[in-house]
């Protein structure tokens, strides 16, 4: 457990702290007067309200258009099921740069919408919504469909021989057991799209914001530290309360349920009323996740002279870039693998330990550990970006000029991730199997080789994958510490997007369909892994 | 020579042996699961650990493995103390009592495991996984996934598994506990032929005295952590050393009576005793088949409560008319009906003087 706290302390708590201490300190003195004038800000309490709403607004639509997409995948049983469960999957692990870009070009200027029908979507507060429902659709799905499919079928038959009708036995017996998957699921979505940044950057234009785009501003363009301060502790606060009630959600959605092997429940569907929800799940998920994706790929081949390879092309030379970059758009693809590869590497031995050391030993301060160990998802990246460049900069720890600067930023978003997927494995692990290899005459160092780590191999690939693709797509708190000739591509996209010119915007829709490829590549492996693993155990 | 060698070879064929073991348990150690526990097991003995759950057999294969420290007391394996020895090093074998089969690896990998531990060769591998496969009684198994065998094919894999390293000492955790009843009594008898033809020691625990009976050359009775009774299965069975082992084995005729040389005044008035059992307040136990059924006027006048077919015999729940009720046993034609007034003697071979209660 030392490792990981160390890591946290260092690279988590000390710039995060550092930073919140320099805007809210002036001289030695602590201003606390300050949180109260820019909570009195009318701009501020805009931006907060704004936050808090379009948050409540995505996570019900979500809710609305996923909750019967996750009872088709959980209780139907179709061709293709598999397929189209690695494809919901894709949009999750996506940068939001790419998904600000895919429906940029589905619904904003000069998008397929305004091609056809004159309707541009990019100035109103639904393309924020919309993405926010195509980035969270598969949250919903994965969380609540995946306790579905395990639920009982014989609880509900239970409850109709007993008189109950097909409704009342679904409110009576399933709902309530669904109910704490249902309220984590949302609060998973409230708090992503409470902390969104680069889908609300790219689509909100100068009139919506959230804190975490407000941080940005306040920190990189007005340079204003003491209101990026207090702004990043509200949000801090926020955050610390969903934890909160999402980790009392999760514990009360592990009790007392019975549960059965998923592919147990699947069938076939029956009765026009099934075929339609079926067939009404399939057009949703091709329309709203589907076309934005292929939008983007048919913008980055449509060229000036028709279509082509043409911005591809010009991404391998530096020249035909303006000032935008020192280098070829294309390196960003190197830059971002090898930073993708390293960061995986510190996520994959940091999160390993802290998932190994929460096994092991029990207790409130190891709850609490847990808990802390998803504050990274929670808390700005633009501020632990910039609290990285204000506190690693000199000695002991001077890493401002230092390759590892990014991926070690990157690790950080990692981690909770690759603690979430291998904690579940370690657990299930039967410790009386660790103790028949010992009393077999295994040393404890070969009882794990044996026994441990052929049963979290997978889990190790899944979080390794994961940790890979967030990485990836990492924007908020790489886009400041990545040095001005070795960005990432999420970084060169939203670097291309500010620019005007056509050049850019189809180098841009280029450059996110190769993030596109790469991170959906990694999932569909991912994918294979999982259902290996569900056929055997 | 040291002084644990010599304690060895003066104790000479002890081949387990736990002195004044104690395990405790909770916060303030204030539940004791072992309580100075002392016990013997002799090389190529059978010893059968007969208790109900909660009565620490089992935490006692774990002292022994290693797997649970003792709180005081030692554990010694051919005379050495194993206190420090972790449990990889003790060369003993545990099959515990849900099998634990390792899921990813097959048959033959799981009966191989203790060899690669030992760096066996390959080729004594094989051959050893295949002769203990075949001893079991699965000779093809060996490629077969874990997950596709019947419990009782998992069962015997698991005993290869413990078998395959030749422990020194076989410990065996309830080992037909989750079996059906035919298959247990079969695996029984096929057990104890096993366990003859390697000459293996053997330490098992469970809570079902027809298997502990069937298996063991020594039965060793539990109650709270500790040893409430000692002997070959037939000594437990016709003279249990206290009530609670009476009753752990079944028999429900007890009561207090106080013996004065060939007879003892109890509730159901004088019943005739052993000889030479000691004088004063004791309780009594008298056996099913010790309560024998006579014309009304010739004995204890009884009715018959209840009357439950067994099979072999009628077992009967006799309402004295004064006393606790009694329970005997009959002939299924000799059986009188519910409601039937009946005589009881007692016959001596059949009673036994119980040790002081907490004996």
């Amino acid at each position: 457990m030392a490792l990981p706290t160390a890591f946290f302390a260092l690279f988590f708590a000390y710039p995060v702290t550092a930073i919140v201490g320099r805007g809210l300190k002036d001289g030695g003195q602590w201003q606390l007067g300050r949180i109260a004038d820019v909570l009195g800000d009318p701009d501020v309490l805009h931006v907060l309200w704004f936050t808090v709403w379009q948050a409540a607004a995505s996570t019900g639509l979500t809710l609305l258009i996923a909750l019967p997409g996750a009872y088709v995948f959980a209780r139907f049983d179709f061709p293709g099921k598999q397929l189209l469960r690695a494809v919901v999957a894709v949009p999750f692990v996506l940068p939001t740069v790419v998904v600000g870009s895919a429906f940029l070009a589905l619904v904003g200027r000069g998008g397929l919408l305004d091609d056809l029908w004159g309707v541009r979507l990019d100035t109103s507060v639904w393309a924020i919504l919309l993405a926010h429902v195509f980035f969270n659709y598969a949250v919903v799905v994965r969380t609540v469909g995946g306790l579905w499919g395990q639920l009982d079928p014989r609880q509900e038959e239970a409850a109709r021989v007993l008189g109950a009708g097909r409704l009342a036995a679904w409110r009576r017996v399933t709902l309530p057991a669904l109910g704490p998957a249902v309220a984590a699921a949302a609060l998973m979505v409230f708090l992503f799209t409470f902390t969104s940044f680069g889908v609300v950057q790219i689509l909100g234009g100068p009139t919506f914001s959230t804190l975490e785009v407000e941080i940005y501003r306040q920190t990189a363009d007005f340079l204003d530290l003491p209101t990026a301060a207090v702004l990043t502790l509200i949000q801090f606060a926020a955050v610390l309360g969903l934890l909160a009630v999402h980790a009392w959600t999760v514990r009360r959605r592990e009790t007392a349920l019975r549960l059965v092997d998923a592919a147990r429940t699947t069938r076939r569907p029956r009765g026009p009323g099934q075929w339609a929800l079926l067939w009404g799940t399939l057009v949703i998920i091709v329309v709203l996740l589907v076309m934005p994706l292929l939008v983007l790929v048919e913008r980055s081949f449509a060229g000036p002279d028709g279509y082509g390879p043409v911005f591809y092309e010009t991404l391998r030379s530096a020249a035909s870039a303006d000032s935008t970059f020192a280098v070829a758009p294309l390196e960003a693809l190197w830059n971002s693998l090898a930073y993708g590869v390293a960061a995986t590497a510190i996520a994959l031995v940091v999160g390993g330990l802290a998932a190994a050391a929460l096994t092991r030993r029990g207790g409130r301060l190891v709850r609490g550990f847990d808990a802390l160990l998803m504050l990274p998802l929670g808390v700005s990246a633009v501020t632990v970006g910039f609290g990285f460049l204000i506190t690693l900069d000199r000695p002991p720890l001077d890493l401002r000029s230092s390759w590892w600067l990014v991926p070690l930023a990157q690790a950080l978003v990692g981690v909770p991730f690759v603690v979430r997927i291998m904690l579940p494995v370690l657990r299930a692990v039967d410790g009386r199997l660790r103790e028949a290899a010992a009393v077999l005459g295994a040393s404890p160092w070969r009882v794990w080789r044996e026994v441990d780590l052929p049963m979290v191999r997978r889990a190790l690939l899944i979080a390794a994958g994961f940790a890979f693709a967030v990485s990836l797509g990492e924007f908020g708190a790489t886009v400041f510490i990545a040095r001005p000739d070795q960005p990432t591509l999420p970084v060169a996209v939203a670097r291309l997007l500010g620019r005007a010119g056509e050049l850019n915007y189809g180098q841009a829709m280029a450059l996110s369909t190769i993030l596109m490829v790469v991170c959906a590549g990694a999932l569909l492996v991912l994918e294979r892994l999982r259902t290996d693993q569900s056929g055997e155990f | 020579m040291t002084a644990t060698a010599r304690a060895a070879h003066t104790e000479g064929q002890q081949l387990l042996r736990l002195n004044g073991v104690t395990v405790r348990f909770g916060p303030y150690g204030e539940a004791a699961a072992l309580d100075a526990v002392d016990l013997d097991v002799a090389a190529h003995e059978i010893v059968c650990v007969l208790g109900p759950s909660g009565s620490g057999k089992s935490t006692l294969l774990r002292v022994v493995a290693g797997l649970q420290p003792a709180d005081t007391g030692q554990v010694l394996l051919e005379g050495r103390d194993q206190t420090r020895v972790p449990t990889h090093r003790r060369g003993v074998g545990l099959m515990f009592q849900d099998h634990q089969l390792f899921p990813q690896k097959d048959v033959a990998g799981n009966v191989a495991f203790g060899l690669r531990m030992r760096r066996a060769h390959r080729a004594d591998q094989r051959r050893t996984v295949a002769e203990l496969l075949g001893l079991v009684g699965l000779p093809d198994a060996g490629r077969r996934a874990v997950a596709s065998l019947s419990g009782g094919e998992q069962q015997r894999v698991a005993l290869a598994r413990a078998l395959a390293p030749r422990p020194r000492l076989l410990m065996l955790d309830e080992p037909l506990g989750q079996l059906d009843r035919g298959l247990r009594e079969r695996l029984v008898v096929e057990l104890r032929r096993l366990f003859g033809e390697l000459r293996t020691t053997v330490l098992a625990v469970t809570h079902d005295q027809g298997e502990a009976f069937a298996l063991a050359d020594r039965v060793v009775v539990m109650q709270d952590g500790r040893i409430a009774q000692t002997g070959t299965p037939l000594e437990v069975w016709q003279r249990p050393a206290t009530e609670f082992v009476a009753r752990f084995l079944g028999f429900d005729n007890v009561v207090e009576a106080t013996v004065q040389g060939a007879a003892a005044v109890t509730p159901w008035g004088k019943v005739p005793v052993p000889e030479a059992s000691p004088d004063g307040p004791r309780r009594l136990l008298v056996r099913p088949a010790g309560v024998r059924l006579v014309p009304v006027a010739d004995g204890l006048p009884c009715t018959v409560a209840a009357r439950t077919f067994r099979g072999t015999h009628v077992a009967l729940l006799l309402q004295p008319s004064e006393g606790p009720q009694l329970e005997a046993a009959c002939a299924l034609r000799d059986a009188p009906e519910t409601g039937e007034r009946v005589g009881v003697r007692f016959a001596a071979e059949d009673v036994v003087v119980l040790a002081d209660a907490d004996g």
